[in-house]
């Protein structure tokens, strides 16, 4: 254990925000073209013609998020266990439309009824619009904090109701986060698709660009002036392994700008994102969708990082018991874990991404009717 | 207090769902290296039909696979919403395996699929075969890391508990890796995919061989099914994970349930063919008994004992009592009485620490249990012997029937005289539902056989459930229900619609239906 405990928990911070990041970037293109689906596809062949622009590439991006989740459960437990059964309804809100999502793609060019495929193409405008709404809504939740305590045996105990989950400010997170994905799908099919497709996602990244950035500098401003943000009084030895219910926790207004007013670089973070989004539309508008991908992806990271500074060391804030809450201190797992998992992360990645970038190599190119709708595999 | 409903609703979706999950993986698992066979062929003899017969079965492939991805999102969520104190217990170790499988398989099997499809013109014919090699490969390791997971719980070795954090700990990563318990279920279960697969391919091909169309296309599909198909029913049967009951303690238990066998008897124990066993009166009924073979095929050896179940629960109750101590222990060390001397009896007898928790189902406090409760939970230490011990034959009654199949088909697959055979052609395609019978029974031995543990010795079931209400569990639970049946209905028919139009679903001009004069 070459590492300190300490460093290892702030590294499985950053390597699981990564993977989120991982995920809201490439399976942001297939969020966002599935809900954009019924906007931008007039007929059956341009719905075609969208679902075989992400066809190729959708299934992997999708591991990302399972790839997330499976590494908060490794390494953050403690997280993983109060707030996916805190978030009890939302998941399962996210989960049928993820479920529709694999049959809803490859199911619904098998068959020529047309009461068959609208209604698949329903089910996939969902299984986009739905998790990139509720992808936001969670993250809103964390920073008003959610209603938990533990007992003696670090049981969470879950008090708040389904519809505190659904508060105004949690609401506008997920407007959020359903713009900028809604964006990043549209810089992706302007690079996949050509007219009159293309015409289109060029005004949808518009529309979805301005209201991501006054979506964002309003949630900013709720986060920063009307929200009570979170504030540790003493913790034990970040060093050492404790259990939750061993540090002193304050709330009160204004407290989420904390981390910025200690470390004013921070305010990059949400410049940045607004940056990237401006400077996205503008490649866009001149045609050059590719570099539009690019910085708005840096956005998209950026908005991540934004959040995650925020809430620094929170990572699940209790409102009903400030004491409990969870921190990246007495969230993970074990020095041993994290070391181990360290390691395989190292190995593994990098492979992960080769392959990744190989696969969007081959598969590179815009997608049109004569080359691609007459073969028997497309979707 | 704990809430029974609650436990019930939340093992019965997760029961539900894996078992449902699982319809899909093993036909991924099989149909995989089917597809990774047939386009090797492809390659080296550069002969059209094995391309076709790849871009064919891969299209029933596909349909499988995505039925597979989605319902394989809801186990990764239900650990945490429905097993919160479970995933709190163990995610320490239990997370590891999940995490790796990611980064590990299912990155690779699910990044790879889609250039499997869409890549035909786009790669040279052996980078293509090498992307399904890939992802035969990756669907394997996904396997064998979930399984990993699974066999800890089974067999958890390589961890210690931490009273400060209130779970279990990593002390060893290659003990859980290669702990005994994985390593047989790993190939028990791969094999069983594989026999899936081919049962699949092979039934599917005898049905066009029957209706006499796609004559060349089928009996290739065939041999092939047959040839990997005996040898994968082969590791099934003889690596059965039988092997595996001889480690761990709940491994045991599980085999006495199996077997209905409630005296420990003189080595080598003798194997009950059919009997109704009952655990009321801890009687198996009307037992049909063959000398010798259980204790010889559990323990490899003619003097090791098997022990039965009444012996079992005695040994429980007797750690049960520990248990109570430990447990005792413990809230001394979570309360201001942490002397050193509580420290070393807590750490001699933390291993009953399970065995105390067991109690709680009676009483929440555990210290305060009585005689009678600790007898009680010493008797439901183990699981009821009928759901287990019927599964367990019905699993191994349709392995022998496939062992048959598979028999007869390679060896007049070998004499070239399977069109003649039709007996065989209905014996193949009517033992397509065979495989999901004996894989589901599997799984009910296997996990049903675990209770009442969720972690053997460590963590009962009962406990690990979140803190959510009844009712968001019954709206998940119906949700599902309504959704699952829904998809399967959709799955079945595309798979029924595509299987029967065979290789003229390809569009190549070459195949059945779409043929006028040509042959």
């Amino acid at each position: 254990m070459i590492l300190e405990y300490e460093t290892l928990k702030l590294i499985w911070l950053l390597l699981i925000g990564a993977l989120f990041i991982g995920f809201a970037i490439t399976g942001g293109f297939d969020l966002g073209a599935g809900a954009l689906l019924l906007l931008i596809g007039k007929n059956d062949t341009e719905r075609r013609l969208i679902l075989n622009s992400i066809g190729p590439t959708w299934e992997g991006n999708q591991v990302w998020f399972i790839t997330a989740g499976g590494a908060l459960f490794a390494a953050m437990p403690l997280m993983y266990a109060a707030a996916f059964s805190g978030f009890y309804s939302i998941l399962l809100l996210i989960l049928i439309p993820l479920i529709l999502r694999p049959p809803g793609m490859d199911y619904r060019s098998k068959l020529p009824s047309k009461t068959w495929r609208t209604t698949w193409d329903f089910c996939l405008f969902l299984s986009g619009f739905v998790p990139a709404f509720l992808f936001g809504l969670s993250f809103g939740s964390l920073l008003s904090g959610i209603s938990f305590y533990y007992d003696n045996e670090l049981m969470p105990h879950l008090t708040g109701s389904f519809l505190s989950l659904l508060s105004p400010y949690a609401l506008l997170c997920g407007i959020v986060s359903l713009c900028i994905i809604l964006l990043q799908g549209s810089l992706f099919l302007q690079i996949k698709t050509t007219v009159p497709i293309n015409a289109r996602t060029l005004k949808s990244a518009r529309w979805f660009g301005v209201l991501f950035i006054l979506s964002f500098a309003y949630t900013w401003y709720w986060t920063v002036f009307k929200i009570d943000g979170f504030q540790i009084i003493s913790i034990p030895n970040p060093n050492e392994s404790f259990s939750p219910l061993s540090k002193q926790v304050m709330t009160g207004l204004g407290f989420w700008l904390q981390n910025y007013e200690k470390f004013p670089l921070g305010y990059c973070a949400p410049l940045s994102s607004i940056a990237g989004v401006i400077i996205a539309l503008v490649f866009s508008t001149y045609q050059r969708p590719g570099y539009a991908l690019f910085f708005n992806s840096i956005a998209l990271a950026s908005l991540i990082i934004t959040a995650g500074f925020t809430l620094f060391p929170f990572i699940l804030p209790s409102a009903s018991h400030p004491d409990h809450s969870l921190t990246i201190w007495d969230a993970a797992s074990s020095h041993l874990t994290l070391s181990w998992m360290l390691i395989a992360t190292l190995l593994l990645l990098p492979i992960v991404l080769a392959y990744t970038t190989w696969v969007f190599r081959v598969m590179r190119g815009t997608v049109t009717e004569s080359s691609h709708l007459k073969k028997s595999e497309s979707y | 207090m704990m809430n029974e409903t609650l436990v019930d609703l939340s093992r019965l979706q997760f029961a539900l769902t894996a078992l449902y999950h699982f319809l899909f993986v093993p036909l991924t698992l099989g149909l995989a290296f089917v597809l990774a066979i047939m386009e090797s062929v492809y390659v080296m003899t550069n002969k059209i039909i094995y391309k076709d017969m790849t871009r064919f079965w891969g299209k029933l492939f596909a349909i499988n696979f995505a039925m597979g991805v989605a319902t394989g999102i809801t186990l990764e969520f239900q650990f945490g919403t429905n097993w919160a104190y479970y995933s709190h217990y163990v995610g320490d170790i239990f997370g590891v395996p999940l995490a790796i499988e990611g980064l590990m398989a299912f990155f690779l099997e699910s990044t790879l699929v889609g250039v499997f499809f869409f890549g035909w013109d786009r790669l040279s014919k052996v980078q293509h075969l090498a992307v399904t090699w890939l992802i035969a490969l990756g669907s394997n390791l996904s396997a064998l890391w979930i399984l990993i997971a699974n066999a800890w719980m089974q067999n958890p070795v390589g961890t210690h508990f931490n009273y400060e954090t209130m779970r279990m700990e990593l002390s060893s990563l290659s003990e859980v890796f290669f702990n005994p318990v994985a390593q047989v279920k790993f190939v028990h279960t791969v094999a069983s995919g594989y026999v899936t697969g081919t049962v699949f391919v092979l039934g599917i091909s005898a049905y066009y061989l029957l209706k006499g169309r796609d004559i060349a296309f089928a009996r290739r599909s065939f041999a092939v099914a047959a040839g990997f198909g005996l040898a994968s029913i082969l590791s099934v049967l003889v690596l059965g994970d039988e092997s595996g009951y001889s480690v761990g303690e709940v491994q045991k238990v599980k085999l006495a349930a199996i077997e209905g066998m409630w005296e420990t008897e003189k080595p080598p124990a003798s194997f009950t063919i059919i009997g109704f066993p009952d655990n009321e009166t801890q009687t198996t009924y009307f037992p049909l008994k063959i000398p010798y073979v259980l204790g010889i095929i559990a323990t490899r050896s003619l003097n090791e004992p098997v022990l039965g179940l009444k012996e079992l629960i005695q040994r429980n109750e007797e750690r049960i009592r520990q248990g109570k101590l430990a447990y005792g222990l413990l809230q001394k060390l979570r309360s201001d009485e942490k002397t050193e001397l509580v420290k070393t009896k807590f750490e001699q007898l933390k291993k009953f620490l399970g065995y105390g928790l067991l109690l709680k189902r009676y009483t929440p406090n555990v210290v305060d249990a009585t005689e009678t409760q600790i007898h009680q939970a010493a008797l439901n230490s183990i699981p009821k012997s009928w759901p287990v011990f019927w599964s367990f034959r019905v699993m191994v009654g349709a392995g022998i029937l496939m062992l048959f199949l598979f028999v007869a088909a390679f060896y007049y697959n070998a004499k070239r005289e399977i069109e003649k055979k039709r007996w065989l052609l209905y014996f193949a395609l009517f033992s397509i539902p065979l495989p999901w019978i004996a894989i589901e029974s599997g799984w009910i031995v296997a996990e049903y056989g675990r209770q009442p543990w969720a972690i053997g010795e460590i963590l009962p079931t009962f406990l690990g459930v979140s803190s959510v209400s009844v009712n968001q569990v019954l709206l998940s639970l119906g949700s599902l229900i309504a959704l699952y049946t829904g998809l399967l209905i959709v799955e079945l028919y595309l798979m029924f619609k595509y299987a029967r139009l065979g290789p003229s679903t390809l569009g190549t001009g070459r195949y059945c239906f779409e043929q006028s004069n040509r042959l």
